[in-house]
């Protein structure tokens, strides 16, 4: 099987029940992205495909060949962090850090989707031809993603700053599944 | 999980054809429920057979709109034409699981997924569904998220989908294609209630594959909601939901109204005798509750559900209230 | 407690007072908002947890558990998973390594354990989910999917499974932590029948699980005789003592590795998994990873057990209570202590003239309950927080009011003096940033359409604790940097960062100078992360090796130093050197020292002193908690709005992290509050949401911006004048919700969690 993961080609011959999170968790040694629950309730496991976010340990790894998949350890370019990252740190948007890594590519993920007017549960307006980036609309988009150490207000000010000053947050999203 | 083959076919028609050679074989859209139950051992098949790069285009015109069954559930709540035409359908969809699932989960997996009653996902328990014949642990044990219409008593598990209970609403039609050729189904039709057989949950035909939904035309539609009552305030199931759509006229009549629950029923519920019982009276707030006694009439609480009755009666009185504008008084 | 005990406390009473730690008061590091040091490593993904570690030949294990919650393995196949593919070994009862039972936590000094069952010993099944067997395989799939083919039949006995019907048999246990299960001062229901206003009621709070986000893991090496364990663990050095006695092995065989916990919350010590994973690897000569499922977490790790407490309040017009009772049940096992001390607010929070204090608990066959967050305050708050509320309503007073009036002067049931208490000064700060003379004592009389507003408060409270046994080790370097060293633990307290900070502080380095490695039991040994005693423990042994290296710096500055002829009591460290301390301009730095000793390094190692401070002292740590909350009078739904947590906790080391601790408590506080609830079948003792969709916990959408201010007074009496933060914050929150809820809706909810169909 061929998988295009941060940027690097991989072949590899692959139980097909392998999942996503496993091939890069115990196959690649990508161990950045988490395990915490195997069964899409947590988002510990959040990784990006072709620039949206997903959890990788529903994803059976067979699925996803020949996709672009960017985890944790593609968003240091040039070992510099990546500014959301930094925001994290400045911020203190995490504590034990385990769930610190789907968190960012989650928000990566949700910002995307809010350039392309994704809506949410929340958003009043429907008909809008943009979403508003309010408090409320950012804690929901990350409500698919668990701390159980509370640093929920220091990632959702992260994300907020990072947005405000207008960070690289540039994806593949498929602009015709939005449209 | 057990081992199994995987294929990706190019075609709906091809699908069909590998899987009618398997004995086991089980169609993979986003792979959001169905990996998990096979993880949990509730689902084993010996094959999957890809079909979540298949019917994966939104055709809209005048008259209706076609999703294909691979269209992603986020991209479904994102399209212009939906969230204008039928707001209640990109609600529900919206309100459910998480953003990442949504962009995982497809149209057609979501109508198949399958309830979440922890007495069916639990290896030791009697489950009527899981094991027939076995009994239902539910019935007498934690039933917090458990039916209150339409069980029976081997089952009294729920229909965990937000985004269905929006196609019930909408009579929403299953476009089919199975061995035997094509077909279009309701999808109220589509789901059962549990009677004795708990564990045939659709009317689906072996090997049968679901290609598309269709959205028939609805303006009503327009003016359309999704209400969803839960444990958080977000990324977790219905205790109960309401679709509505509401049509007054100038007088203040209903001409028209959709009213559907979820999280209440093994199949998402169409609420046809609140319906009817509302059409061409007054939009007030006391013929709400009045058709809302009339839907909830038959049902029937379990331990720790019974609040649900009452929940299920605000929960349409409130969310056909907003429709109409009026404050509650 | 012993006549010795007894004996030894009355003379540790009696003793002078330990002069207070000179450094109390330095602000140079300490005091600073620092971003944590280890925070570019997780924010990339870098940090390395336990199951992350990757090994030659590993293998993969999963277990297998009972379906029954009492009773005998009949019979066990094993045929058919052992031909499934990629089987290494399958390990039941009959081929496990003979070992005894772990040594248990609280009761053998050494011991890491839970529960002091044997492990996978015999055909006995004690509680539903315990493993039966482990499953190894080449890979994680197959190992999963092999452990469905192991075939179990039981000879099922009666379990004792339902808390309300076994009140009867409820015991007394010998003590709580250590204290008397029972105080008695007067006749507190005879005074209660007398007051002029009186209230007794009955709380219940249910099983409850940590739910920290990492999956318990651990990688287990065998080499030779030699074990090494790469865990995540609160308890690095007692899991070694215990898992030496296990393989009766000598503890220095054993190198147990924890440089990152995912999350602990007092879960995360030494459960079966690592027995067993340890077993297996020794029986195949290969290294083993077991990460627990989800389920797996809930089966064989326990959490918070479930209470029942009355708390009956007396009170006149004016002046202390008049009765104070608190007494109930927590459910537990026969082989574990965890009794839950949901009555220690009680001992220490209010005058009162008479008291009673009871507790007792309830054996259920069920997987031995454990510490969790604010063991037990969180949920001993949440009743005797809730009681004071409708005691002040009763009296129709102010209930921070109440709270003023009844403030005592000193311990009202140990008669020591308070070491440090501020809570009166943290409700007056806290009253006034949060707004609370907005609120309307009459409840329902605010509401937003189809929400109606409530305003609550309620008294964080929690300990000081120094655990004994700890030793640092300081490394000084020519360069100028030094090397703390203390097998301590992070799992999101930020200690890698605040003892950076502090040692800085104490040597005289900057910070960017010093760095803190801990995790490890190759290192000096430290201290359990638990009950928020950490950072106290630790600074304490930096304290002790820091007097010890200064005095060896001053030897080995020699007689041609400007410090020659100073003793250690004369020194301080400042500037990167020694001086002396009333004349600063005598000095000589670290490097010029080391230097002119032709030394690369100089180390010192010390233990910390014992903590003699809790014994003549009332150690507390406190807050006060405001809640602002919206409840729909539709739906029941119930959503916060705004908080705010005014702490009086010692002096705080860094801003940045300990914001990040109270507000952490405060959020786990919303899902005790709302929504957790471990549900346990009582027919089958089986726990039936095993799950993170199921349990659950608050979502971002559920956690409002916290506010969180506190008095920085330091105690006179701790190192540093510091307390542990850890746990506070979750304490008095329960109550603080439900008050509100009260004010919003004029339904007093005694019941945790408050969910929404309590309120319709």
């Amino acid at each position: 099987m061929h998988f295009i993961i941060n940027g690097q080609n991989h072949a590899l011959d692959l139980d097909s029940r392998t999942s996503l999170l496993d091939l890069v968790r115990d196959h690649l040694l990508l161990t950045g992205t988490k395990k915490g629950c195997n069964q899409g309730a947590c988002g510990a496991c959040t990784v990006l495909v072709d620039g949206e976010r997903i959890n990788s340990c529903l994803a059976l790894a067979v699925q996803y060949q020949d996709r672009t998949i960017t985890t944790i350890e593609g968003l240091v370019s040039a070992n510099a962090l990546h500014p959301l990252q930094q925001a994290f740190i400045e911020h203190d948007g995490f504590q034990c850090g385990y769930c610190t890594p789907g968190q960012i590519c989650s928000a990566i993920g949700m910002m995307a989707e809010m350039e392309h007017g994704v809506p949410s549960a929340i958003t009043a307006d429907l008909a809008g031809e943009t979403v508003q980036l309010t408090h409320d609309e950012l804690r929901e988009r990350m409500s698919g993603n668990l701390c159980r150490c509370g640093a929920h207000n220091g990632i959702i000010q992260a994300i907020q700053d990072s947005f405000a000053e207008g960070g690289d947050f540039k994806t593949n999203y498929p602009k015709e599944a939005a449209e | 999980m057990i081992a199994f083959d995987y294929t990706r076919p190019a075609s709906a028609s091809e699908a069909i054809a590998i899987a009618a050679k398997q004995a086991h074989a089980k169609y993979l859209g986003g792979g959001t429920n169905l990996i998990d139950l096979m993880r949990e051992t509730i689902e084993e098949p010996t094959a999957l057979v890809d079909v979540s790069t298949l019917s994966n285009t939104i055709d809209v015109r005048d008259d209706r709109i076609l999703i294909g069954a691979g269209v992603k559930n986020t991209a479904v709540a994102a399209h212009r034409a939906i969230r204008e035409r039928y707001p209640m359908l990109a609600r529900a969809i919206l309100a459910g699981a998480s953003a990442q699932i949504r962009n995982m989960a497809s149209v057609g997996g979501n109508i198949l997924q399958r309830t979440r009653c922890t007495y069916f996902y639990d290896d030791a328990a009697h489950c009527n569904k899981r094991w027939p014949g076995t009994g239902c642990d539910a019935r007498d044990g934690f039933n917090r998220n458990h039916a209150i219409l339409g069980a029976s008593p081997a089952c009294v598990a729920t229909h965990p989908s937000d985004m269905c209970v929006a196609l019930a609403a909408l009579d929403a039609t299953v476009h089919l294609r199975g061995v035997d050729g094509d077909r279009t189904m309701k999808l109220i039709d589509l789901h059962r209630l549990p009677g004795g057989r708990p564990d045939i949950e659709t009317e689906l035909r072996q090997g049968e594959l679901i290609t598309a939904v269709e959205l028939p035309s609805l303006p009503s539609a327009a003016r359309s909601t999704y209400r969803k009552v839960r444990d958080r305030s977000s990324y977790a199931f219905a205790l109960v939901s309401v679709a509505a759509a509401l049509d007054v006229d100038d007088a203040g009549h209903i001409r028209d109204v959709r009213l559907a629950l979820g999280g209440i029923a093994h199949k998402p519920w169409r609420a046809f005798a609140a319906e009817a019982a509302l059409r061409g009276t007054p939009a007030t707030q006391p013929n709400f509750r009045d058709a809302a006694e009339i839907e909830l009439k038959d049902a029937a609480g379990l331990r720790d559900n019974t609040f649900k009755i009452e929940l299920a009666k605000r929960t349409i009185v409130a969310t056909l209230s907003e429709l109409n504008g009026r404050d509650r008084s | 407690m012993s006549i010795i005990q007894k004996a030894m406390q009355t003379v540790i009473r009696l003793m002078p007072d330990a002069a207070s730690d000179p450094m109390i008061g330095a602000d140079r590091e300490i005091g600073k908002s620092l971003s944590r040091i280890d925070g570019p490593l997780k924010v990339t993904g870098q940090a390395r947890f336990a199951a992350e570690v990757p090994l030659e030949r590993l293998t993969y294990a999963t277990l297998v558990h009972s379906t029954i919650a009492r009773g005998r393995i009949a019979t066990i196949d094993v045929a058919e998973a052992e031909a499934a593919p990629g089987v290494v070994l399958v390990m039941t009862y009959k081929n496990a390594p003979r070992m005894p039972p772990p040594l248990q936590m609280m009761v053998d000094a050494k011991g890491a354990a839970a529960s002091s069952l044997p492990v996978m010993q015999d055909a006995t099944i004690h509680w539903n989910g315990e493993p039966v067997a482990v499953v190894v395989a080449e890979t994680q799939e197959q190992a999963d999917y092999a452990a469905t083919l192991v075939h179990v039949t039981y000879d099922v006995e009666q379990a004792a499974t339902s808390f309300d019907h076994l009140k009867h048999k409820a015991r007394t246990p010998a003590s709580i932590l250590g204290e008397p299960a029972n105080i008695t001062v007067g006749k507190a229901e005879a005074a209660l029948g007398k007051a002029k206003f009186s209230i007794d009621q009955r709380y219940r709070t249910p099983h409850q699980n940590h739910a920290a986000i990492e999956l318990h893991a651990a990688t287990v090496l065998w080499e030779g005789n030699k074990l090494t364990v790469h865990d995540t663990t609160q308890m690095v050095n007692l899991t070694r003592s215990t898992l030496a006695a296990v393989f009766r092995i000598p503890e220095d065989n054993v190198h147990v590795l924890s440089p990152f916990v995912g999350g602990g919350f007092g879960n995360k010590g030494l459960w079966s998994h690592q027995i067993l994973a340890a077993a297996a690897a020794r029986l195949i000569d290969r290294p083993v990873r077991i990460v627990l499922s989800r389920a797996g977490v809930f089966r064989i790790t326990g959490g918070r057990t479930l209470t029942e407490q009355r708390v009956a309040l007396g009170a006149d017009d004016d002046g202390p209570l008049t009765a104070l009772i608190h007494t109930g049940f927590a459910g537990m096992t026969e082989h574990n202590d965890c009794p839950e001390q949901f009555t220690f607010p009680a001992r220490h929070l209010y005058a009162a003239k008479s008291f009673l204090i009871d507790q007792k608990v309830i054996d259920l066959d069920m997987v031995a309950n454990t510490f969790m967050r604010a063991p037990s305050e969180s949920i001993g708050t949440f009743a005797l927080e809730s009681a004071i509320d409708e005691l002040a309503e009763a009296m129709n007073v102010d209930p921070i009011a109440l709270r003023r009036r009844i403030e005592p002067e000193k311990d009202p049931t140990s008669g020591l003096a308070f070491s440090s208490r501020n809570i009166v000064e943290a409700y007056r700060r806290g009253a006034e940033r949060f707004g609370w003379d907005r609120r309307n004592a009459v409840p329902r009389s605010q509401r937003d359409g189809d929400w109606l507003i409530g305003y609550g408060v309620a008294t964080a409270t929690y300990p000081y604790y120094r655990m004994p046994g700890g030793a640092a080790r300081i490394r000084l370097g020519v360069d100028g940097r030094a090397i703390v060293q203390m097998a301590s633990h992070e799992m999101g307290m930020g200690t890698a960062t605040t003892q950076a900070m502090h040692a800085a502080e104490r040597l005289g380095l900057p910070v960017g100078n010093v760095t803190f490695e801990y995790g490890d039991t190759d290192l000096p040994p430290g201290t359990i992360a638990g009950g928020s005693s950490q950072t106290a423990s630790i600074i304490a042994a930096v304290t002790a090796a820091a007097d010890v290296l200064a005095a060896d710096l001053i030897k080995l500055a020699g007689n041609d130093s400007p410090l020659a002829g100073l003793k250690p009591a004369d020194v301080a460290m400042r500037d990167g050197g020694l001086c002396e301390r009333d004349n600063p301009q005598k000095s000589e730095s670290y490097v010029s020292i080391l230097q002119r000793a032709g030394r690369d390094e100089i180390s010192a190692e010390a233990a910390a002193s014992m903590p003699l401070e809790t014994q003549k002292y009332s150690m507390h740590s406190y807050g006060a908690q405001f809640c602002e909350l919206r409840v729909n009078e539709v739906t029941g739904e119930t959503r916060v709005t705004r908080w705010l947590g005014s702490f009086d906790t010692g002096r705080i080391v860094n801003p940045k992290t300990a914001a990040s601790q109270f507000r952490g408590g405060i959020i786990m506080g919303l899902g005790l509050a709302l929504m957790e609830d471990t549900v346990f079948d009582e027919r089958t003792g089986r726990i039936m949401n095993p799950s993170l969709a199921e349990y659950h916990v608050p979502v971002h959408l559920d956690v409002p911006d916290i506010d969180v201010i506190w008095t920085d007074v330091s105690d006179p009496h701790s190192p540093m004048g510091v307390h542990g933060i850890g746990e506070i914050g979750i304490t008095g929150v329960g109550a603080a919700v439900a008050n509100a809820v009260y004010n919003a809706t004029g339904k007093r909810i005694r019941d945790l969690p408050i969910t929404l169909d309590k309120l319709m």
